[in-house]
């Protein structure tokens, strides 16, 4: 018996959305079933792209890339604007240490795409599948009813929402993709490990002092935390910094040229060098260089930065967070309301693309198989399959982040001899080069 | 229901009652295990009651081995097998209706007593699907079964039969079973498109074989078999209701040594994977005797494949053993057009050997010259 009330539209897929970009696969398993998405923001409508640059940037690996032309938005990026880059330097500030990344073949190793961007692309490719998509914009799930464990003869067995506006929904499978906060997270009681870092990201868009091929990007780890610097254009690149919450609050507030030679210093200045470990990396490459003469890498300076363009420094807290269950029957978490990173590997949306190519895929296969979309069974399967890769990746950066947030010489010491015997094995490398492009 | 208890003075030799005694046993009632050999039958049936086990254990299985071993020994193959008692005018078992009334609210509890039964989905709905895809030239992309009538005989609480109704067909289930009916029901009721697509009936087999001569697409009968009293007569309805041409998707379960020690003796009493009193082996089929009735009703086996179940990752598999679980689908011939054109085909050759007769001896006249 249902109760009477406003009538309920019911629904095979509901997706929670908040500010983040994320979309709805196109299959053609899911060719008649319903999907909603409920998003909290505007609907973002660019009329003609702007010719500032925005400040959040975010790297798109390639494998995010062909998830995202598989169902048209890449195309829609390419139109708008898009930054490749084929290297990747990686060096410490306490040592000569560095590693550089790139594909033998100098492919694309990644590409640079602002958030407004994406998200405009994935606007403009709701709209042309709006005969199965619903998207309501400016709406918010207030309250949530999952349905019984056990299957009872009166109540509903799916889950049912209601919106600030009073209207109702009932839908076979929730899918929460609303942030680090997740509303959808903590209605459903999903416990999460997390704890914030003592330090905030700035962002800020810079002028370089010259046009340059512009296609590496570099990244820097200080004492106080890593610094990179993302390519835009030739002469635009993106300031990702992230520093003490002291650090990160003096930053933003400074003046324009006191904040650009801080960048400058940030990037060239060996003043953390030591003595003892400058001889130890020494001893280290000379070795490698009598296995391994062929490849040296010798450490390049990036492009010094001119100016910052006023109004574009902004900073964020950085935190760790992983939920302990990504399903529940009839709900899944997909992107940060499962995990939230450091952006110091530039991983987090790349995982959130990840969850979504992986709970597509289960999706389909269960759609195929004329299973209930919100079957545990289905879903679990995605439930191991990304939180082996995620907890993997989670791990490695925050070990990462804590190995390169100190100078004390035998910490020093030994993240530069692995970083030099890492950057000396190519077949390591490479292997870490896959992991983070899928 | 196969009340034959005679313990004849042949058979009752091999197995030895394990009475009561020995000074730790905790059985109240003695593991009375009895082999009756019926006479001019070749096969055996063996009734174990359900008891606890005491030190005698060993004993118990060794001879229970003999027991078989013997057996083997002495059956012959290939024996047609027919049921000793089949006057009954239904196929429904009245002990089995008792037995499934019990458990009838718990159809959809996927991680209670039904969890096989549901993961065995992941097998069976691809099968179905597959074999029936190969008779749609084009199928609607969302709606692979689009247009397809299917019955599911003895549906249970709908477990197949919602899966086959998303996926595009009009489903009509039956089963004997008022309560399962009543909760497939309600199940379905919440779901606006599968109320539409799905109908339920309390009803056998044979009561709606006259009213629905050969309208179904494909009748599937999974996990029935073993619970039926006369199988000949209940694969006699389900090619009544085939339309020519249509399909009959079986999965059932060996009858074997290893179903009765797998399937009985460790799913049932050990690892409580099934409920205890499901499964009677005396009415498990093999994949030999199902072929012949099947082949006998004018149905041709097309597949027969084996399956697994995995009682610790609760995950069934595909398996080339039959001697366990089994799917089997077999087509009912297309009857009119086959005398037809066999005649055609012969005419046809007929009439090409009189064309090379004819030209034969002008092209030997050809190469005289």
């Amino acid at each position: 018996m249902r109760s009477q009330g406003p009538p309920l539209c019911s629904f095979d897929v509901l997706a929670s959305r908040a500010a983040r970009p994320r979309r709805q696969r196109y299959d053609i398993h899911f060719h008649d079933k319903k999907i909603l998405l409920l998003e909290a923001g505007p609907k973002k409508v660019l009329e003609k792209l702007s010719e500032t640059y925005s400040n959040r940037v975010s790297s798109i690996s390639p494998g995010s890339a062909t998830l995202l032309s598989s169902f048209g938005a890449w195309d829609h990026i390419c139109n708008m604007r898009y930054r490749a880059f084929r290297r990747m330097q990686v060096w410490d500030a306490c040592s000569e240490a560095l590693i550089m990344f790139d594909k033998d073949n100098l492919d694309d190793m990644g590409y640079i795409v602002e958030n407004d961007v994406i998200m405009h692309a994935l606007t403009k490719q709701l709209e042309a599948v709006s005969d199965r998509v619903t998207v309501l914009y400016r709406s918010k799930a207030i309250r949530y009813t999952w349905p019984c464990p056990f299957p009872m003869a009166d109540s509903s067995p799916w889950v049912h929402i209601t919106l600030g506006d009073g209207s109702t929904f009932q839908t076979k499978l929730l899918i929460g993709a609303d942030g680090h906060n997740s509303g959808v997270r903590q209605a459903a009681g999903i416990q999460n490990v997390s704890w914030n870092y003592d330090q905030s990201a700035v962002v800020a868009t810079l002028y370089l002092s010259e046009a340059t091929e512009n296609n590496v990007a570099w990244q820097r780890f200080l004492p106080s935390g890593p610094i990179a610097l993302l390519p835009l254009s030739d002469t635009l690149s993106s300031l990702v910094w992230s520093t003490s919450h002291e650090h990160a609050a003096q930053l933003v507030s400074m003046d324009e040229e006191k904040f650009v030679d801080a960048v400058n210093s940030a990037f060239w200045s060996d003043a953390d060098h030591t003595d003892f470990i400058d001889t130890a990396g020494a001893m280290l490459q000379y070795a490698v260089g009598l296995l391994k003469p062929t490849k040296v890498s010798a450490r390049q300076l990036p492009p010094s930065v001119a100016r910052v363009d006023a109004k574009s420094r902004v900073l964020f807290p950085l935190g760790l967070g992983h939920a302990a269950e990504y399903v529940r029957p009839r709900v899944a978490l997909i992107g940060d309301a499962a995990h939230r990173v450091h952006p110091l590997a530039g991983q987090g949306v790349n995982m959130g693309f990840g969850d979504i190519s992986s709970l597509a895929h289960h999706l389909s296969t269960a759609a195929f198989n004329g299973k209930d979309l919100g079957s545990m069974s289905h879903l679990t399967g995605y439930e191991t399959e990304r939180q082996r890769h995620n907890t993997a990746l989670l791990a490695a950066t925050d070990l990462l982040k804590r190995l390169y947030s100190t100078s004390a010489a035998p910490l020093v010491l030994l993240r530069t001899w692995g970083l030099q015997a890492t950057n000396a094995v190519s077949p390591l490398k490479e292997q870490i080069m896959a992991f983070a492009s899928k | 229901m196969w009340g034959g208890g005679k313990l004849g003075s042949s058979g009752g030799w091999f197995l030895r009652v394990l009475g009561p005694g020995g000074p730790n046993t905790k059985a109240a009632r003695p593991l009375i295990s009895s082999a009756v050999y019926v006479k001019n039958q070749l096969s055996w049936m063996l009734q174990i009651k359900p008891g606890v086990f005491n030190e005698y254990r060993t004993m118990w299985f060794k001879s229970y081995r003999m027991t078989f071993s013997y057996l083997n020994r002495i059956k012959s193959f290939r024996y047609p097998w027919t049921r000793l008692y089949s006057t009954s005018q239904t196929t429904v078992d009245s002990g089995e209706v008792k037995t499934f009334l019990a458990l009838a609210h718990k159809w959809w509890d996927e991680q209670g007593v039904y969890a096989p039964l549901h993961s065995m989905n992941d097998l069976r709905v691809p099968f179905i699907r597959d074999n029936l895809l190969k008779t749609i030239p084009n199928h609607q992309p969302g709606k692979p079964l689009f247009g397809m009538k299917i019955l599911d005989v003895g549906c249970g609480g709908g477990l197949l039969t919602e899966p086959l109704g998303r996926l595009g067909a009009s489903v009509i289930g039956i089963d004997p079973v008022d309560e399962n009916i009543k909760t497939a029901q309600c199940h379905k009721s919440f779901d606006p498109v599968l109320d539409k697509r799905i109908e339920y009936r309390v009803c056998s087999l044979e009561e709606i074989v006259e009213e629905t001569a050969e309208t179904f697409d494909a009748v599937v009968a999974s996990e029935v078999v073993e619970h039926v009293i006369d199988l000949e007569t209940f694969l006699q309805c389900c090619c009544q209701v085939l339309k020519p041409s249509g399909s009959l998707f079986i999965t059932t379960i060996n009858k074997t040594q290893l179903s009765y020690a797998l399937g009985i003796v460790f799913s049932e009493q050990i690892a409580g994977i099934v409920p205890k009193g499901t499964h009677t082996w005396e009415k498990f089929v093999s994949p030999e005797t199902l072929e012949s009735i099947l082949e006998s009703n004018g149905l041709s086996v097309q597949t027969v494949v084996g399956m697994l179940y995995n009682p610790f990752s609760g995950y069934w598999h595909w398996s080339e053993n039959t001697s366990l679980n089994y799917a089997t689908h077999a087509v009912k011939s297309g009857v009119q057009e086959h005398p037809m054109s066999a005649e055609f085909a012969f005419k046809g050759e007929t009439e090409e050997l009189q064309a090379n007769a004819c030209t034969n001896p002008a092209v030997h006249e050809e190469l005289k010259k």
